[in-house]
């Protein structure tokens, strides 16, 4: 599996990062950068880590699946993470979540026919002083109303190719 | 950037440099005091370090509070192994957002403190454990280290003092029990985010089975302070036995919500109505919790003379906890809280303990049931009874963390659970609306 430059250079610096014998420790950091440019932890994912880390792919499977970030399947272009735990909530943050099911069509873990978005109802994300917060891949959002979500995901739609961690 | 208006009564220890130009640079660092807090501690021997941080009376910022200057001292420094310092950056307990302020306007704050415990405890790697979902924290403390090194703060003979010390960020990917250090460690080795049984501590076997000081973001963020004004300066700005400042998140129905530093020992209807602008609508406080979901919540009555601090919060038999401060008003359904606390802590559990495990998922399933009408009489002694069985029966507070709000919502607010037993979804429903 090919990487671009950036990647493989993170890959270098995080198997240098833990002390000796211990490589597998950039499992879970590797997966996430890996995640963000393949768009999904596939199964050549998979065996592309696990060769470069010195385990078996069971190892990479049994650690991926715990993980609520790291997916299987592959996400909208613009994965959109709503928060409904309880300061949220307080601020109608589940309002918010069955808002962006209408909006979008689409349920929990959901993808819109063109790829374009994707659905997840999310637990906290740190963002409780700021609610009802969503994330937009790794982009925050703070004080989203039904209004400003709408917005957001119609200048989304015919914005500029997005990604991950853009 | 600030995401708040801060407030005057707050104390600005930690966040003295929030709202300066560039704060988060190392240059803006350098001009305000940063690092004079390490060039102190590297002439100090480190017993004199760690007395300091004893006399500081800090105590862990991550929730559970526990003495760090102690905590320190448990690192055997005459182990041949190597020694880590660990921070814990997975901020993911509901109400907490405070972590994410600290590393976003003060990143070198951090850095400083992980080196002063690096000199405390003969330490020399350390990382930085913060969560997937603030990955643009990770690009932020990632920049600062890159700083660090380039000015000679980081790498091998650190400005002449002859203490070598290398810093890592490493990303979780979306796991709350990696909050719980035991977890975090497994973590950090590329594992699943399952807790360790402890003893050891990871003071003797932590990263790598290596002696290791694992403390919070907040927790070291106190440090170059403490070290900068010395220990009893810190010490007096709190109350006996709790030094310091608390980074506290008001968040739920309040006029301004945000992230302020106050003193420990400050009042909670000041912090409410004075700090927070009082309760939104003009509503009366109905729910109080103090320091992130997994508190016993208290009565608008308990609250009634209590203070921010582990000593008040005890006395009341909740805890300070994290700072995430939760308010609820008098038009909540406590049901539906304690529905969506318990969700959250199913979802979250590992799955290793059986009381945890099984516990959270019928816990959920029942206040399902309950708060659409479905319940029974029987079903309330049945909350409490469920949540009881699980207190102090899991290898790790997750257990507890679910079981504890749950049993005081039930307990204190018996009666909003009676007026769901009519058959019909929640009575209070339409009242929740909030703005």
């Amino acid at each position: 599996m090919t990487f671009s430059p950036e990647l493989e250079a993170r890959f270098a610096k995080l198997l240098t990062s833990y002390p000796a014998g211990r490589q597998r420790s950039a499992l879970i950091p590797m997966l996430m950068y890996a995640q963000d440019e393949v768009g999904c932890v596939s199964d050549e994912l998979i065996e592309e880590i696990a060769k470069r880390i010195g385990v078996t792919t069971l190892v990479v499977n049994e650690v991926m699946s715990y993980y609520s970030m790291l997916h299987r399947k592959p996400l909208g272009k613009y994965h959109v993470q709503v928060c409904t735990n309880i300061s949220c909530l307080l601020n109608d943050g589940d309002k918010l979540y069955d808002h962006a099911c209408k909006k979008l069509g689409i349920g929990h873990k959901g993808v819109t026919a063109d790829g374009t978005f994707s659905l997840e109802e999310v637990e906290c994300m740190g963002a409780c002083s700021w609610a009802p917060a969503i994330q937009v891949n790794y982009d925050f959002h703070h004080f989203v109303t039904p209004e400003k979500l709408d917005q957001l995901l119609e200048g989304l739609k015919d914005g500029p190719l997005g990604g991950p961690g853009k | 950037m600030l995401f708040n208006e801060p407030s005057p009564l707050e104390t600005k220890v930690l966040t003295r440099r929030f709202g300066l130009p560039n704060s988060a640079s190392i240059d803006t660092y350098l001009a305000n005091d940063g690092y004079v807090a390490f060039k102190k501690a590297a002439g100090m021997k480190p017993e004199q370090i760690i007395e300091e941080m004893k006399i500081s009376n800090l105590r862990g910022r991550g929730g559970a509070g526990f003495p760090t200057g102690m905590k320190w001292s448990f690192v055997p420094r005459t182990s041949p192994k190597p020694k880590y310092i660990v921070v814990n950056g997975d901020e993911s307990e509901p109400g907490t957002c405070k972590d994410r302020v600290l590393i976003e306007n003060d990143p070198h704050q951090l850095i400083e403190g992980v080196l002063i415990a690096g000199l405390a405890v003969d330490a020399h790697a350390g990382y930085i454990y913060i969560r997937g979902e603030y990955r643009y924290l990770i690009e932020i403390m990632d920049k600062a280290i890159a700083e660090a090194y380039a000015q000679g703060w980081l790498g091998k003979n650190i400005e002449g003092t002859g203490f070598d010390f290398e810093l890592y960020t490493h990303t979780g990917a979306g796991a709350y029990e990696c909050g719980e250090e035991s977890a975090l460690l497994e973590s950090l080795e590329g594992k699943r985010g399952i807790p360790r049984i402890r003893p050891p501590f990871p003071a003797v076997a932590g990263a790598f089975q290596c002696p290791t000081v694992l403390n919070n973001v907040e927790t070291y963020c106190a440090v170059p302070a403490i070290l900068r004004d010395g220990g009893a300066a810190f010490a007096a700005l709190g109350i006996p036995k709790s030094g310091g400042t608390k980074m506290t998140c008001l968040t739920g129905h309040i006029n301004k919500p945000g992230v302020y530093e106050l003193k420990l020992g400050f009042p909670v209807k000041q912090m409410i109505e004075e700090v927070g602008g009082g309760i939104r609508l003009g509503r009366k406080l109905k729910a109080f919790v103090p320091g992130g979901s997994s508190c016993p919540v208290l009565t608008a009555t308990e609250v009634e003379g209590a203070t921010m601090d582990y000593d008040s919060m005890a006395s009341r038999k909740t805890m300070l906890g994290s700072g995430g401060v939760i308010i609820m008003d008098d038009h909540t359904c406590m049901v539906k809280a304690a529905l969506r606390i318990m969700r959250f802590y199913a979802h979250e559990s590992c799955g290793w303990c059986i009381p945890c495990r099984e516990g959270t998922t019928w816990l959920k399933k029942i206040l399902e049931r309950f708060h659409s009408g479905g319940g029974t009489r029987g079903d309330i002694n049945l909350i409490g009874d469920i949540s009881r069985n699980m207190l102090g029966r899991t290898f790790c507070p997750l257990g507890d963390a679910a079981a504890m709000p749950t049993l005081s919502i039930v307990e204190k607010f018996r009666g909003e659970f009676e007026d769901h037993l009519n058959g019909k979804p929640c009575p209070y429903e339409h009242d929740m609306v909030t703005a």
